[in-house]
């Protein structure tokens, strides 16, 4: 082809480790157009950066990688550090997933956006700033000449991304690696970003390489899909056939992971489980003994809630807007104000002694299944921990017992009970986690986003795991989400939630086919790009 | 900026004043004194000089005289060394300490600072190990036995340096001491370069760096060293402080005039006021190095500031 | 269900976890240059606290014989200096010499007087070191001269003497039983002291933990090593000072880290796990909290050990140290710095014992810190 940009030829990166070698990527065969934007997609562990990683000499230093890719005709791999760095910054440029660290904390975005151009294209500091402002305003950075010197500490995510692509088109580069852009970001910002990416695209028409664990993102805005699974290409094709027609059951089964599905509503008659009336939280930040400026933060915001016995109530909304403070607060682990009742209890003002009676009814699964669980006790441990407490009089082999049950439940085998937290995958850690929750037989389960963390595939697996112990157990959700497709799966209600309020509230079909808050449209529409 | 620096140097005077009040006191509760020689004196002498000194009035009173003084910047006259002040004592000795540390700070720092980033560099290979394996010796190795050892191999055998004393101050004698008072420093130094030095080399921004087809030199010098630099910059102060205002040892080994015997001296010889003069210099030492230490911490980094 | 019921009644066998501490070990145990120096550690310890058991001459003996001779594999006395040795001892009980030999173990000597000799004369001849077991084996010249056995007191020197005649061996290994307890000791001290208020300030938090961190900040900017060598000096040089008041400075960095460790811990999810789980305070600190602050404390104090050895043997070569004829590493070395022209085996001996055990230690350190601490991973 012509205008094959780049061309990847049996591509192999393997990284050496104490406990062996690690085959990343195997022998994976790539092109991109000039002008095209190539998604390649896969869960964590596919080899998907690693792959981009390699071309522009970006391993870890006991990363080895063997093969071609030849770029513009010419042989990137094993290239003198000289010439391969007038190739990166210049012709491809990148975009990184975490726009929180990516740039140098220490210097001004300006000198930061202007060093590339200085060394590539010769320009005098003047020029570049120049430059770099006509850039910032590209981005869509209000006020680029005042911006132009700010720290990215006094930016926010959403913005030190946009940085990123302003430096990214700085050089008219050819080809864009983009690792993950959006996937740091709350949906709304994402939704922006991948605007302005299509956008710039349109207008400068330079090549993409889109780097992407979300299917949906890579939809709307690739050309062509690459599907890599465990350092193997499995599938390249068009993006409408890939969707339309996928051939491989892995490329089948990632289309399928979207978890479907909907939850009837509990009975109108159902009694309230869990109610929290006038529910309001702050933290303060900083201060102190000494002085120095406190930072006070209303994370909640007077909120009323309402769980029915049967019920999900998903609580939906980007970060910082309260959503896990009021779960917590609703299980009382953090101090807010408020009437809380349990059933036919009052427990706002219950002592952690009087709290204790009620924990076994209640119970958090959360977000970090690495977090959540005490690294140096067994899976078994760690599940029959609350046995412990509240019901003492079983014997060790009671508890073992109990634990069998549980991990079968949850969809564990038995015989790893034994092992430690490191050794399981992040989906099984989570089943341990829910399996913690539910060995007490709790009436309420609070999840705070217990599938964020996970890959769709898994997530899909957990979700459904979350659905039969239910129905099986008449448990009560609150599930706490950003992300609205595992929402409108589980949840038959659902509560929207911004800087501490509530904005809208309604049944999960209300609120998705007809919502109302302007809030609650923005979201769905970067959700789902209606 | 100035203003923050005025209150630090205000917030350090409590500092300094818990400093001399427990030295005083703890000194004064200790037995023995400064007249309590091998030969007493005789009576009418020790009351005369009690009385020159104030040791007759009570213990809370010298205290007020002597805080009273010092506030006067008079750190009284020395017990022991009857012709001179304990400021004149200091005067003379401190410039040779201040010459003597302020290179062996300097090699230190910067030295310390080089291998630690090139070792960082070229991890894991002969030169990394090598480098590292000097740090080891040097933070393993005192430098009351280094000290010696040094001036045994290259004085006495060697007969390349003179064994000690100051002589003219010139390389030729400075360099052995310069040496043992720099190298712990040194290789304290380079283990926490290197070891910043490789995580910020790991760090994201680095990545972007290097994605940007900026060359290593770039990298490493522009935008890894700043970063690199807060962790060794925090020790700064207290090494400053030490090395600056005289070591016991070397000056002991090498025969040199400066401040650092005289604590030791005076401690020994219940010299009280000029046991007190020492603690208030290394006190204003390390009080002036954790302010220059937090005002480099705002040069490096911008996300520091003070109001 | 049929499935679960069989699980329940097979015999519940379950496939044993590898736990992080077993990769700690793991990871240690392959560290060449750690284990070498552990071995080397036990080495020296076992040098030191057993050697005092199995060695012949104690470490505040004597020998008037032998002051500052250097060290030999060789047996002192040298053969050559046992003519001189006999004469002046033959001298001393007022004799004459007439013959001297010796042989391997052995000797001979004939003496003889003007009047006949007292056979209680042996006695001075057994007064040197170097001599034992003098007899009389024939007189002759109604005796005025005798034939005398006897034994050659050999004495091995392998590392030489000091200049009071004290043997090095045995001073050495005295020195490293109170450096290493020192060492120990204070660690000990600064542990407790350390980990309590650290953890109590990182668990109270609020107000508590702020006034708490205050003091220790106030106590960080005081010149602690010149307060340490005042207390000795004004105190008197005694052991368990030495090492309460090196503990006590040394308290500050362990409290910071336990704070910090503390702190970090609270926030993590598994501890919030615990509270919604019901448990109390207690519970969630022995269960969650302590296993695992102890990685970063166990790092800590094996780099506290060499550092308090080697502040002990600071203030011992500042002759603040350990009262003669007890000895240390530093006292030992300090006394060796000053005649290094004439005796330098009196500094390169205990030098280093010190640096060896000193590398050991901190060898040790960074692998147990890689071995509790991969970053790489």
């Amino acid at each position: 082809m012509a205008d094959t940009l780049l061309d990847i030829r049996g591509l192999n990166v393997r990284f050496s480790t104490p406990t062996g070698d690690v085959h990343a990527v195997k022998g994976i065969d790539l092109t991109v157009a000039k002008g095209e934007t190539l998604a390649i997609v896969g869960e964590s562990g596919s080899g998907k950066s690693q792959t981009m990683m390699a071309l522009m000499g970006l391993l870890a230093s006991n990363g080895r990688v063997e093969g071609s890719a030849k770029f513009q005709g010419e042989e990137m791999i094993g290239l003198p550090l000289g010439k391969l760095n007038r190739i990166r910054g210049a012709k491809i440029t990148m975009i990184f997933q975490e726009p929180m660290t990516s740039l140098d904390p220490l210097y001004r975005i300006g000198k930061q956006l202007a060093e590339p151009m200085m060394r590539h294209r010769g320009l005098s500091a003047k020029a570049a700033r120049a430059r770099a402002i006509e850039l910032l305003e590209l981005v869509k950075i209000p006020d680029p000449e005042r911006r132009v010197d700010s720290y990215p500490y006094e930016m926010s995510g959403g913005q030190r991304q946009r940085v990123m692509i302003a430096m990214a088109l700085a050089n008219d580069p050819e080809l864009l690696i983009a690792d993950e852009p959006t996937t740091a970001l709350d949906v709304t910002i994402q939704a922006q970003i991948l605007e302005l990416l299509a956008e710039l695209k349109q207008r400068i028409g330079l090549a993409i390489v889109f780097i992407s664990h979300d299917l949906a993102i890579v939809r709307r805005f690739s050309d062509r899909v690459a599907v890599m699974r465990t350092g193997e290409v499995v599938e390249t094709g068009a993006v409408a056939d890939i969707f339309a027609n996928p051939q491989h059951p892995y490329t089948q089964m990632l289309l399928a992971a979207e978890p479907t599905g909907r939850k009837a509503p509990p009975a109108d008659n159902a009694p309230v489980l869990l109610e929290g009336r006038d529910v309001d939280v702050r933290f303060s930040m900083g201060g102190g003994f000494m002085g120095g400026k406190k930072l006070d933060i209303h994370a909640v915001d007077h909120v009323d809630i309402r769980l029915r016995e049967g019920q999900t109530i998903g609580i939906v909304g980007e970060s910082g807007s309260g959503k896990s403070t009021l779960g917590r607060a609703l299980l009382r682990l953090n101090h807010g104000t408020g009437a809380i009742r349990f059933g036919a209890d009052d427990i706002s003002e219950a002592s952690r002694q009087e709290m204790r009676r009620h924990r076994r009814q209640m119970q958090l699964v959360f977000q970090d299944p690495f977090g959540s669980l005490s690294p140096r006790m067994t899976a078994g441990q760690i599940v029959t921990e609350g046995l412990l407490v509240h019901e003492p009089q079983l014997t060790k082999k009671d508890r073992d017992l109990r634990a069998i049950k549980a991990f079968m439940e949850v969809g564990l085998d038995p015989a790893t009970r034994n092992r430690y937290p490191h050794e399981f995958s992040g989906g099984q850690r989570q089943r341990i986690a829910i399996a913690r929750a539910i060995i007490l037989k709790p009436q309420v389960v609070v999840l705070d986003e217990p599938t964020s963390a996970l890959d769709r595939s898994v997530q899909k697996q957990i979700v459904e795991l979350l659905r039969d112990l239910q129905a099986k157990h008449g448990l009560s959700y609150l599930f706490i989400s950003h992300d609205l497709a595992v929402v409108r799966a589980l949840s038959d209600y659902i509560v929207v939630m911004k800087s501490g309020k509530i904005v809208e509230e309604g049944s999960t079909d209300q609120i998705f086919d007809a919502p109302r808050e302007t809030y609650t449209r923005e979201l769905m529409a970067a959700a789902f790009g209606k | 900026m100035l203003r923050f620096v005025l209150r630090r140097l205000m917030s350090a005077l409590p500092t300094i004043f818990i400093v001399v009040t427990l030295s005083f006191f703890l000194m004064r509760v200790a037995p023995g004194g400064p007249f309590n020689l091998e030969r007493p004196l005789e009576p009418q002498v020790l009351e005369s000089l009690k009385r020159a000194f104030l040791l007759d009035r009570p213990l809370i009173v010298q205290y007020g005289h002597y805080l009273w003084n010092l506030l006067h910047g008079d750190l009284g006259p020395s017990f022991i060394y009857r012709d001179f002040t304990v400021a004149q004592l200091i005067a003379n000795s401190l410039p040779y300490s201040l010459t003597l540390g302020a290179w062996a700070l300097m090699v230190a720092v910067f030295g310390g600072i080089a291998i630690g980033s090139y070792a960082a560099l070229k991890q894991n290979s002969f030169v990394d190990y090598a480098v590292m394996s000097i740090a080891s010796f040097g933070i393993t190795v005192p430098n009351f036995v280094l000290a010696p050892v040094l001036s045994f191999v290259f004085a006495v055998v060697l007969h390349w340096l003179p064994a000690g004393g100051w002589g003219d101050g010139g390389p030729a004698n400075l360099l052995l001491p310069v040496i043992s008072l720099a190298l712990p420093q040194l290789a304290v130094f380079a283990r926490i370069t290197r070891g910043s030095m490789i995580e910020t080399l790991r760090a994201d921004h680095i990545r972007t760096a290097r994605a940007y087809g900026l060359p290593t030199r770039v990298v490493v010098i522009v935008h890894a060293m700043r970063a690199a630099l807060v962790p060794a910059v925090s020790y700064l102060g207290p090494v400053a402080a030490a090395v600056l205002t005289g070591s016991v040892v070397v000056e002991t080994v090498f025969g040199l005039p400066g401040v650092g015997r005289y604590f030791v001296l005076g401690a020994l010889n219940r010299d009280y006021t000029l046991v007190m003069g020492t603690v208030v210099l290394i006190s204003v030492f390390i009080v002036v190095f954790n302010l220059i230490v937090d005002i480099l911490y705002a040069v490096l980094d911008p996300r520091v500031r003070y109001e | 269900m049929s499935e679960m019921t069989q699980a329940l009644n097979e015999p519940t066998v379950a496939v044993q976890g590898t736990s992080l501490w077993a990769m700690a070990r793991h990871r240690f145990v392959r560290n060449k240059a750690a284990m070498a120096s552990l071995v080397v550690l036990i080495v020296v310890a076992v040098f030191s606290f057993g050697g005092t058991w199995v060695y012949p001459h104690k470490y505040d003996q004597i020998f008037s014989s032998y002051v500052a001779v250097p060290p030999s594999l060789d047996p002192y006395p040298l053969e050559d200096t046992l003519h001189q040795v006999m004469q002046t001892a033959v001298e001393r009980a007022r004799l004459r010499l007439d013959s001297f030999n010796a042989e391997g173990t052995s000797y001979t000597a004939r003496i003889s007087s003007d009047k006949p000799v007292d056979p209680r004369a042996t006695r001075y001849l057994d007064r040197p070191d170097e001599f034992d077991g003098a007899e009389i084996v024939s007189t002759l010249d109604d005796g005025k001269t005798v034939e005398v056995k006897g034994k050659i007191n050999g004495q091995y020197f392998p590392f030489g003497t000091d200049r009071n005649g004290r043997d090095l061996l045995p001073r050495i290994m005295v020195g490293g039983q109170v450096s290493i307890t020192v060492g120990l000791l204070a660690t000990f001290v600064s542990l407790i002291i350390g980990v309590t208020y650290g953890a109590v300030s990182g668990y109270v938090g609020g107000r508590v933990d702020n006034v708490m961190m205050r003091f220790v900040e106030i106590l960080y900017s005081l010149p602690f090593m010149f307060f340490v060598i005042m207390l000795v000096v004004f105190f008197g040089r005694h052991f368990v000072l030495i090492f309460a008041a090196i503990g006590a400075i040394e308290w500050l960095d362990m409290a910071r880290i336990v704070r910090g460790q503390t702190l970090t811990l609270k926030r993590r999810e598994f501890v919030e796990a615990a509270h919604a789980m019901g448990l109390s305070n207690w519970q969630i600190i022995r269960r969650h909290v302590i296993p695992n602050t102890i990685g970063p404390v166990v790092v800590f104090v094996t780099v506290l050990v060499p550092k308090v050895i080697l502040l002990e043997s600071f203030l011992s070569f500042l002759g603040l140290g350990v009262q003669e004829p007890m000895t240390s590493w530093g006292s030992l070395i300090a006394e060796g710095t000053t005649g290094m022209q004439y005796v330098p085996w009196l500094l390169i001996y205990p030098a280093s014992f010190f640096v060896v055990t000193l590398f050991a230690l901190n060898f040790i350190g960074d692998g147990l810190r890689d071995a509790l601490d991969p970053k790489d991973r």
